[in-house]
């Protein structure tokens, strides 16, 4: 029953590699971070992630809603979030950011804003998917323990 | 050995991780700790030298009496630049000889190359993955001898290809660079080997 729980999860991940939510790459190297005494590490970082980043995006919407929009400080504020973003592996979302900094340096308003949109669907979305997982993940953990010898 | 070496003998590297951002700042510290590192997390560049005493001019111990053996610091921070921060450290004689690492997400050729010149060890590119930081612990206890002899810069790139992954570069080095390089080889010794 252990096994088709850890499969269960396993193509959980799969999923969020295949539909390109996730980097295979970023996000495997985070849980190969955790260990028995750090187990949950990774949602530690996500969490510490959406909490840190509320922040940026609240800057980013009272940026956008200037007029005239200062590019200069919409392109910091996202070099800031796309940093976070790629740590924890959010592959989509650091597209969404790459393509908004394209729009401050061309200093296209409307593509800023359009973008911003998408993102924030895409950071609201992730936020779920990754709080299904980790709760998924949390279950799976204890049983991980107890049948695996030490 | 160098008679110059005055080796730290140590059982953990102890690393100062500059960052500003707290994410950032979570991964390297797991980074470090995974790979047995001591590790000291800090904010900002102002932070980072205030730790290290740069302020008071005492030596390179931290406020916990800890050596610092090794400095990385993210390169796009408010207010003081990694790259600024390596310019400090590189010109006090107290801290220059530790080894100073730069991370950043950008992957700018004269942006390495200003670091480089300015005598930072490395310059990786963000997001830094474990491979690179048992890498540069194991650059650090051991001393990079190819390094010495050629009096050589490292430059990695993790987009190249494994071939052509580290490109040396011979250009002649500032004085003051030069001068940092020799120094540069006090590297601590672990009492216990792995």
């Amino acid at each position: 029953m252990e096994r088709n729980l850890h499969r269960q999860l396993a193509n959980m991940k799969k999923s969020l590699f295949d539909q390109g939510y996730l980097d295979h790459e970023q996000f495997t190297q985070l849980e190969e971070l955790q260990d028995e005494a750090n187990p949950n590490f990774v949602e530690e970082v996500v969490t510490l992630y959406y909490r840190d980043s509320a922040r940026l995006i609240q800057n980013i919407e009272q940026a956008l809603e200037k007029n005239p929009l200062d590019f200069a400080k919409l392109d910091n504020y996202m070099h800031q979030f796309k940093g976070s973003s790629c740590s924890i592996g959010a592959r989509k979302l650091k597209n969404e950011c790459t393509q908004f900094i394209e729009y401050c340096k061309t200093g296209n308003g409307e593509g800023c804003k359009r973008t911003f949109q998408q993102l924030k669907k895409e950071y609201s979305s992730l936020k779920k998917k990754l709080e299904h997982y980790f709760q998924f993940a949390r279950q799976v953990g204890p049983l991980e323990k107890a049948c695996r010898p030490k | 050995m160098g008679s110059e070496c005055s080796s730290v003998v140590a059982e953990e590297l102890h690393v100062l991780a500059v960052d500003d951002c707290l994410v950032d700042r979570k991964v390297i510290e797991r980074l470090l700790k995974i790979s047995s590192c001591k590790v000291t997390a800090v904010e900002s560049g102002t932070r980072a030298l205030q730790y290290l005493g740069l302020d008071g001019e005492k030596s390179s111990v931290g406020f916990d009496g800890l050596k610092v053996n090794l400095i990385m610091t993210d390169y796009s921070m408010p207010g003081m630049t990694g790259y600024e921060l390596l310019k400090k450290i590189k010109s006090s004689s107290n801290l220059r000889e530790i080894p100073v690492v730069i991370m950043s997400s950008e992957k700018v050729l004269a942006r390495i190359d200003r670091c480089l010149e300015e005598g930072a060890e490395e310059f990786l590119v963000k997001p830094v993955k474990l491979s690179d930081v048992k890498r540069l612990r194991d650059i650090i206890l051991r001393g990079d001898e190819n390094d010495e002899k050629k009096g050589s810069r490292k430059r990695k790139l993790q987009d190249l290809s494994p071939t052509s992954s580290l490109a040396r570069d011979l250009t002649p080095l500032k004085p003051a660079s030069a001068a940092s390089k020799q120094s540069r080889l006090k590297r601590p010794r672990l009492k216990n080997t792995d």
